[in-house]
């Protein structure tokens, strides 16, 4: 992957050590959003993004994607204090090798008649789409790995961004010859 | 049946078998005071929603039961956020009852309005705002059972006006999946592989310390705490949250470390070669620097919350479960390693016996250690100085109070020198029988808290150890206890400053003092305490102590508040400096030469 821009992800480039997905399995109810964003800034971790949507089971429960950025050390501390949320219900923890990562990107580019060929072009190369056309400007999306996101984005720096989005990654553990390798918590009795 | 959402949260309470409430009705709350009219639950009308609060902490300490206060919205729920922090520092299982603005209103700065849960998500283990009439018994025993298992803590239950008008069908939640939970599963038993391997630790050290913790007092494992201990020798120390976890009396104790601890129990932890903590948090107030402490320990680590393992130290052995499952299991382990019960071994400073009939354990033999141990006790005791000339101090009430009160007396302290000076000269030799703010430091805790000790245990003495700054802070609740006749009784360790903050400024601000006299008569606390209602008596010189308090043990029928003019310029001893090692601890001025020769003898 590319060095990371400045406003990469602070794991991107050589060290790759505190990069670490939590997906939190949480009941769907008011509030819970607020209790783990008060519990990561009470104790002093990191978020680097965070997703969120409900999951198919009736509503009731919510995904929550978390990237964090800490020491091994910490993170057993981190997940290990969600845990004691009352309404988080489940917690795996994904390291990126063994983590399908997705992230979707929207951004606004300034594109006049010679730009737009141009944007269009990289969209393009990248498997993009463009979603929206305005008079002297393009909405283009990519939905990818994010490194690829951090990579489309370098690039379209070149042009004008007028508005840039991304979603946070969400991921899920890879499909392996071996059972799946979300990791449940030890110390936990369901 | 249909009730309204008011009566079905007092019958709520009634079916968790609440007995007693601490609180102060307003406008939110009202529908739910109606029915209390009604109901067999005693209610305590504090004068201010802090006591309410602290009140139901210092009740919940010595029953074990989960203590309950009820409060208004808005400034009424704001005013209890200082309990439920405090009681989230001590993990003592606490149900706060909120009224709340009507839901429409919620959002709109309604008056008396405030996003309570918002407020205490941080110091509460869980709370709930209730938006459907149908949810109140449910979310009421959800509350009851995550406030008293796994790691006790205080939760919140906010009840919007318009819910408690409405009404509902009755219905009492059958069973623990009822109260839908998903997410809430406390340990409970230790994994069999660590104990064993805990216990191998316990076999094989030379220089072992039980670092026993308040989670021993919450678990109820003194028993089991005190069979270990015999069964194999092994010295404990008891922190400020575990005080008569283990009687000072018995002869493996070695007393508080920490902060203020005794040199002995301070030193011991610094030379161990295992500390077996037992439902303790290693507090910065007990570690001194992190970094150096007990550096040549290996650590068994006992906690029912898995988040306190590693979180400042990391164990050698870290056991996620309940105190009393695991000192239970340890005790099995143990068995099958030889190491078994002989009563002659009890109180034994020689290391353990083997049962007779099993594999003779082979253990290190810790009389070497003991002797070590002995020498320290010897020469470092808790000191100050008896002679009869000067002002009264204020170690010398606290003995005397020791002396002149039942064994099994309630202590209750505030926070500050008053607090270290109870722990250091009292004699714990009973569990449930101290009651302080260890984690948050809250002061103003020792009246209101006093008072909820003796409404849960009336047939016990209960004395309040305060200072002067601490007892200013929540004197008005002694109206409360002259109201509702609850005789507690409080002796004020009147220094006239703010002691604990003055000693800080003598010993590191060049003696810069910052705001801290107070004046030791303005207020007077007798014309004070007789205008609670209560008996006011004052003692000046050391030998108007014992008629003081003797005065003071034979009033029943009414509170009682004896202000003790003591020395201002008496420190804590000993004391580590803030941030430093325990290797650094400083022992009374009397003892210090002796104790530089020692470490000159030792390098």
């Amino acid at each position: 992957m590319t060095q990371g821009t400045a406003a990469g992800p602070p794991w991107d480039g050589e060290d790759r050590v505190r990069h670490h997905i939590l997906s939190v399995l949480v009941e769907n109810k008011a509030g819970v959003l607020a209790r783990i964003a008060g519990l990561f800034s009470r104790r002093g971790f990191n978020i680097y993004s965070l997703a969120v949507a409900p999951t198919d089971e009736g509503e009731r429960l919510s995904r929550i994607t978390i990237v964090v950025d800490v020491e091994p050390a910490s993170l057993e501390q981190v997940v290990r204090q969600l845990d004691k949320l009352v309404n988080v219900v489940a917690i795996s923890h994904l390291s990126p090798s063994e983590a399908v990562e997705r992230e979707l990107l929207l951004a606004t580019v300034a594109a006049t008649m010679t730009e737009r060929s141009q944007v269009i072009e990289l969209v393009d190369v990248f498997g993009g789409e463009v979603v929206n056309v305005g008079g002297d400007q393009l909405t283009v999306m990519l939905a990818g790995p994010p490194d690829t996101l951090d990579d489309f984005e370098a690039l379209l720096a070149s042009f004008r961004v007028a508005g840039l989005q991304r979603t946070g990654r969400v991921a899920l553990p890879k499909l392996g010859r071996r059972a799946a390798r979300a990791r449940p918590i030890p110390g936990r009795a369901g | 049946m249909q009730v309204t959402g008011a009566q079905a949260l007092i019958k709520s309470l009634e079916m968790e078998g609440v007995e007693v409430m601490f609180g102060l009705p307003g406008g939110a709350i009202l529908p739910v005071y109606d029915p209390i009219l009604d109901s067999p639950i005693r209610h305590v009308l504090v004068r201010h929603e802090q006591g309410a609060g602290h009140m139901a902490e210092g009740y919940a300490m010595v029953t074990g039961r989960p203590g309950v206060a009820m409060v208004t919205s808005g400034p009424g729920a704001t005013n209890i956020v200082t309990p439920l922090s405090n009681a989230y520092m001590d993990s003592t299982p606490l149900v706060v009852i909120s009224g709340q603005v009507a839901t429409a209103s919620i959002g709109t700065d309604a008056f008396q309005e405030c996003d309570i849960t918002g407020v205490t998500m941080g110091i509460t283990k869980h709370n709930w705002l209730v938006k459907d009439p149908a949810d109140i018994p449910r979310v009421v025993a959800a509350a009851f059972h995550v406030a008293t298992t796994g790691r006790p803590g205080p939760v919140l239950v906010d009840v919007p006006k318009d819910v408690s008008n409405a009404t509902l069908e009755w219905y009492w939640p059958a069973s623990e999946e009822d109260l839908d939970l998903p997410g809430y599963h406390p340990c409970r038993s230790g994994d069999p592989e660590l104990v064993r391997r805990a216990a191998e630790l316990l076999m094989a050290a030379e220089r072992p310390v039980i670092y026993a913790g308040g989670g021993i007092l919450k678990a109820r494992a003194v028993e089991g705490l005190r069979e270990l201990a015999e069964r194999t020798g092994i010295p404990v120390v008891t922190t400020l949250m575990a005080r008569g976890a283990f009687s000072d009396s018995h002869p493996l104790c070695l007393g508080m470390p920490g902060m203020h601890g005794n040199y002995t129990a301070v030193t011991a932890m610094q030379r161990a070669d295992l500390l077996v903590a037992l439902g303790a948090r290693f507090d910065d107030r007990v570690t001194g620097k992190v970094d150096a402490f007990a550096p040549g320990a290996r650590v068994v680590h006992v906690d029912v919350d898995p988040a306190e393992l590693g979180k400042v130290r990391k164990p050698d052995v870290g056991i996620a479960g309940d105190c009393r499952l695991v000192v239970d299991e340890l005790l099995e382990a143990l068995d099958s390693l030889g190491l078994g019960h002989d009563p002659s071994a009890a109180g034994g400073t020689t290391g353990a016996r083997a049962r007779p009939g099993t594999r003779a354990a082979s253990r290190p033999d810790l009389s070497g250690w003991w002797a070590q141990l002995h020498r320290w006790q010897q020469d470092f005791p808790l000191h100050y100085d008896r002679s009869a000339e000067g002002p009264l101090k204020p170690q010398l009430v606290v003995e005397t109070l020791r002396d002149l009160c039942p064994e099994d007396t309630i202590v209750v302290a505030g926070v500050g020198q008053h607090q270290m000076w109870a722990s250091q000269w009292w004699r714990f030799d009973h569990p449930y029988t101290w009651v302080n703010s260890g984690g948050a430091g809250t002061m103003g805790f020792a009246v209101p808290a006093a008072v909820g000790a003796k409404v849960g245990r009336p047939d016990r003495t209960v004395w309040a150890i305060d200072g002067d700054g601490c007892f200013q802070m929540t004197a008005q609740e002694l109206v409360t206890a002259s109201a509702e006749r609850i005789p507690v009784k409080v002796a004020i360790l009147n220094n006239a400053y703010l002691g604990m903050v003055r000693q800080w400024q003598e010993m590191f601000y060049e003696e810069r003092y910052s705001e801290v006299y107070l004046s030791p008569d303005l207020p007077d606390y007798v014309k004070w305490a007789e205008a609670m209602g209560c008996v006011g008596i004052r003692a000046e010189a050391p030998e108007e102590v014992v008629p003081a308090i003797e005065e003071a043990n034979a009033v029943d029928d009414r509170p009682v508040v004896v202000d003790f003019r003591t020395d201002a310029f008496e420190k804590v001893f000993p004391m580590v400096p803030a941030g430093t090692s325990n290797d650094a601890i400083q022992v009374h001025p009397d003892q210090q030469e002796a104790l530089e020769k020692s470490r000159r003898g030792m390098a």
